[in-house]
């Protein structure tokens, strides 16, 4: 039941992901994106990764959203017509596609619990957290405890891109205050 | 093994696959800078999904400990795709904000009709 429900969903993210290739409407494109992410997050659920599925439904479905209108008002929301074939782009696409699901074919089976992935740190974590965190969210206490200099490195990071964007958008208003 | 077990047990990798080809194709053949900055979050997103696919373990419980339960989902995926969620969405407001940008400058952000523009400008210097 619980990989009928995840292949219902999946197969619903790749009709969407296909609506927003050959859609040529931006707005329509970015709800789409936004739909995209919900069943991305409903996704997330069915593979018990909650705290990512929250995480997604409202930076991806929301802020992303919310980013991408804003910059459709201050451009334009009609995509041109493409000017050069898509052959070549839908070759390199295809081959990748198929070398990389002839990969696949490797893998261990979805849901196994007995993979290198899930019996090493991942394990480790689950087995050391109660005794020295105390907090019965793994995600929470490797997130915050164990790994918390990633964390410190991801604020970089989202610091950077703020002055980034305040910078640019800076820029942009005083050029048209100079055209009044 | 049945049909159905067979593909279910490579399904999420298959269509993480198609997800991230289509974020390639989607940067590569569109010429639209906003579209391009969608499908790479499209791309973005089937990398989650590369990550989070293997983590799940069939009959567990999400990994918040609880005398009831003993299977957990692999938490490590979920820590690392949490920081790179935020990740992205940071870099697609900075491309959004190029976007408007490059907009502000050459009163278009398609990449075919910019580039001709820019071309020419340098063969004016």
């Amino acid at each position: 039941m619980e990989q009928l429900i995840n292949m219902v969903l999946l197969t619903l993210l790749a009709l969407i992901t296909f609506g927003i290739i050959r859609v040529r409407n931006l707005f329509a494109v970015v709800v789409l994106t936004s739909a995209y992410s919900f069943l991305m997050a409903s996704v997330m659920m069915v593979l018990d990764a909650v705290d990512v599925a929250m995480t997604e439904a409202s930076v991806g479905a929301g802020i992303s959203t919310v980013l991408a209108l804003g910059a459709l008002y201050l451009t334009k929301t009609e995509e041109a017509e493409p000017r050069y074939s898509p052959l070549l782009p839908a070759v390199v696409a295809g081959t990748t596609g198929a070398v990389l699901i002839f990969g696949t074919l490797d893998l261990p089976p979805f849901g196994s619990a007995d993979t290198p992935l899930n019996t090493h740190v991942g394990a480790d974590y689950l087995a050391r957290n109660m005794a020295e965190t105390d907090i019965p969210n793994v995600v929470t206490s490797v997130l915050a405890s164990y790994r918390g200099f990633d964390t410190l490195g991801e604020t970089t990071v989202v610091f950077t891109a703020g002055i980034g964007v305040l910078m640019l958008l800076k820029r942009w208003r005083k050029a048209e205050r100079r055209e009044d | 093994m049945t049909l159905f077990e067979e593909i279910a047990q490579h399904y999420n990798y298959w269509v993480t696959i198609l997800l991230m080809v289509s974020g390639l194709y989607i940067v590569v053949a569109k010429s639209n800078m906003i579209k391009r900055l969608l499908g790479l979050s499209v791309f973005q997103t089937s990398v989650y999904l590369l990550y989070l696919s293997p983590g799940k373990i069939l009959g567990g419980t999400p990994p918040i400990l609880a005398s009831e339960y003993s299977v957990y989902a692999n938490p490590l995926p979920h820590v690392l795709i949490l920081t790179a969620i935020v990740v992205g969405v940071a870099t697609l407001a900075l491309g959004l904000a190029l976007a408007v940008r490059i907009n502000e400058a050459f009163g278009s952000i398609e990449e075919d009709e910019i580039v001709p523009v820019i071309d020419r400008e340098d063969h004016a210097a």
